[in-house]
């Protein structure tokens, strides 16, 4: 692994439009190197769809930057070589392969030919580290589809880790989870912000409070808050969007 | 919102997960690996020659050159999701690469085969003939041809994310093309009728039983180094790498990979085996012909793999072999049903047992192992909920 190179992301003017729809309207986004940045909002204010234009999944104009390199434009597999990793809504993990090939996989973007055909003579030392981090150290030989739903959350946290991902964008990490998983992702994050940036999509308010460093809110494909957690809360066009929201978060 | 994309889990491919944990590791060590080559190399050079007449042994050389395109389809289909209906056009490259050679060979220097004299208007051997005059360009061929074929066709296709069903009828528009392509040009073809009456194979006359025999072990000896190529991709990285492409390939598009180029691979590696599978079947079988590497084959080749299971190493061979073996069977006792029958197989499998037979050998391991614990399809079961799985299931 190289040294840890803390960068930021930002996002200029982003817009992403499908068939005459705008999902995305001029979100500007700023996220400092090592942030844990919260981005909520109602259903359909255009969290998820950000994401997936920051990792090329989806067409959009604008800007969108991690350090001095520009991500839109650029295919998939390229963006995710830029350092950029992501997880979805539910846990896609390779449920037919072992936790340490998940992690090994993950591992091996840079391989070369020769090595991809021989086997693995000794798990790499960056997978035992993501092993313990993600606390499945354990369960190393266990298939991936037989682990707990958690679980599968922690291993595609630990195969973004394994991959060098430097920003992390994790879509709704906590949902499903029991209260124990919750807090160890949390603390998870808080580890793996250390030397990473990283972007939450979550609709859980008590897991935002505990552990966002920063919150922006989405509404109908734009910016509508951005700030700490008290400020945003305190923010009155947020408490007219969100009304009712802290009832209803998903459990 | 963009539909997530998900890994998908495939239940006819889970006889073949790669053994996870100590148990399995305990069953598949190098001895037990040892032990099973040894004795597939004494069925297939002791028993079946002793036991087997030379038509039946003659029979089974056809059958091992089936499986040999099986242990293609297993890399492809079973570990690679790449459901591939159209195997028969590399096996027909190689095929006619090996019988334009033997053609040749026959026809002596300087002269034509004699079906160009018969139906042809030619003077001389056609340009694209003349290289296959040499064995040193032929016989490479039979592999490299096909596989600079599958590179060319997976480069357009795999990058266009072509995938499941739309490949699968792609693949089998291009066995028809072949065929069409083959019938059409008689005078250089042989047409319909293919490249035929085969007698000599560099110098070894044919019709001699020994020299039969000789062949049969050629073609033994070859099925048994695929097998030994193929295990070795199942337990390399890469093997690893294709099944997780395989269950989610868009997954690994985010982790960095280009799932293209792990596609474009397995699919090159299963169009040379299905190359040396036709070039050993021309000197057996005396034969290439269009009928023999066109849309029954090729599906007839499949249903092989998906009867002995596609994602297990011996699962193909053993399904090619006990398919093309009924369909000998049946067709001496009872003409006319077999067309019925092999349907109704393939309908049963994919209904009732997607893993094929070897998934009958995983259950009952599991089971003789942990009699409380998860069953193979229990654990395939999909965990998130139907709506969000978007992929085009390959079968």
């Amino acid at each position: 692994m190289t040294g840890p190179q803390l960068d930021g992301l930002c996002v200029r003017d982003l817009r992403v439009t499908f068939d005459g729809f705008t999902a995305v309207d001029g979100v500007d986004l700023d996220v400092p190197p090592g942030d844990i940045r919260f981005l909520i909002g109602p259903n359909g204010a255009g969290k998820t769809t950000v994401v997936d234009a920051v990792t090329g999944l989806v067409r959009a104009t604008g800007s969108a930057r991690f350090g001095d390199r520009e991500l839109l434009g650029r295919d998939v597999h390229r963006i995710a070589r830029l350092g950029i990793g992501r997880t979805f809504q539910t846990a896609s993990v390779f449920e037919e392969l072992t936790v340490v090939q998940n992690l090994d996989i993950a591992a091996g973007v840079t391989r070369s030919w020769w090595t991809l055909a021989r086997r693995r003579n000794r798990i790499p030392d960056e997978v035992v580290a993501a092993l313990e981090t993600i606390g499945l150290s354990d369960r190393g030989d266990q298939l991936a589809g037989t682990l707990a739903h958690g679980q599968k959350q922690w291993l595609e946290i630990g195969m973004l880790l394994v991959s060098d991902a430097r920003l992390l964008l994790l879509d709704e990490p906590v949902a499903g989870m029991s209260h124990e998983e919750r807090d160890a992702t949390g603390a998870l994050l808080e580890t793996v912000s250390r030397d990473r940036t990283v972007v939450v999509i979550e609709h859980d308010m008590d897991f935002l409070r505990r552990f966002a460093r920063s919150v922006t809110v989405l509404h109908a494909g734009r910016v509508l808050s951005e700030g700490t957690v008290a400020q945003v809360q305190a923010d009155p066009r947020v408490q007219e969007v969100y009304l009712g929201v802290d009832t209803a978060t998903e459990a | 919102m963009t539909a997530a994309p998900l890994v998908r889990t495939d239940p006819a491919a889970v006889a073949g997960t790669p053994p996870g944990g100590r148990r399995g590791r305990r069953f598949d060590g190098p001895a037990r690996t040892a032990v099973g080559f040894a004795l597939g190399a004494a069925l297939l050079f002791a028993v079946a020659p002793l036991a087997l007449s030379d038509f039946r042994l003659s029979l089974l050389a056809k059958y091992l050159c089936v499986a040999m395109v099986g242990v293609g389809i297993g890399i492809a289909w079973g570990r690679g999701g790449m459901l591939t209906l159209g195997q028969g056009v590399f096996f027909g490259l190689g095929g006619y690469a090996m019988a334009m050679h033997l053609k040749l060979a026959d026809a002596g220097p300087g002269e034509l085969p004699d079906f160009m004299q018969l139906y042809g208007q030619l003077d001389e051997l056609p340009l694209w003939w003349r290289p296959f005059a040499s064995p040193w360009i032929a016989l490479p061929a039979t592999v490299l041809l096909p596989m600079v074929v599958a590179f060319g066709l997976g480069s357009l296709v795999f990058r266009r994310r072509v995938r499941g069903a739309y490949f699968a009828i792609l693949s089998q528009a291009l066995a028809a093309a072949m065929v069409i392509l083959l019938v059409g040009q008689q005078g250089t073809t042989g047409g319909t009728n293919g490249l035929t009456d085969i007698q000599g194979f560099f110098g070894y006359d044919l019709d001699d039983p020994v020299n039969q025999r000789m062949v049969y072990f050629i073609i033994a000896a070859s099925l048994l180094a695929l097998l030994a190529l193929a295990r070795q991709l199942f337990r390399s990285r890469y093997g690893e790498l294709l099944v997780a492409v395989r269950d989610g390939e868009e997954r690994v598009r985010f982790l960095g990979y280009d799932p293209a180029g792990v596609k474009l691979v397995g699919y090159v590696i299963a169009a040379g085996m299905a190359g040396l599978a036709g070039a050993l079947f021309v000197p057996a079988v005396g034969i290439i012909s269009p009928a023999l590497i066109g849309i029954v084959p090729s599906i007839e080749f499949v249903i092989g793999v998906a009867v002995g299971g596609r994602a297990t190493l011996l699962g193909p061979v053993l399904g090619a072999v006990a398919v093309a073996w009924a369909r000998t069977a049946l067709s001496e006792r009872f003409p006319g049903t077999w067309t019925y029958l092999q349907g109704l197989l393939f309908v049963l499998v994919v209904a009732f047992l997607p893993g094929g037979l070897a998934s009958l050998w995983v259950l009952a391991r599991q089971r003789r192992s942990d009699p409380a614990g998860a069953r193979w399809w229990r654990r395939s079961r999909p965990v998130e909920p139907a709506e969000n799985r978007t992929e085009v299931s390959a079968a």
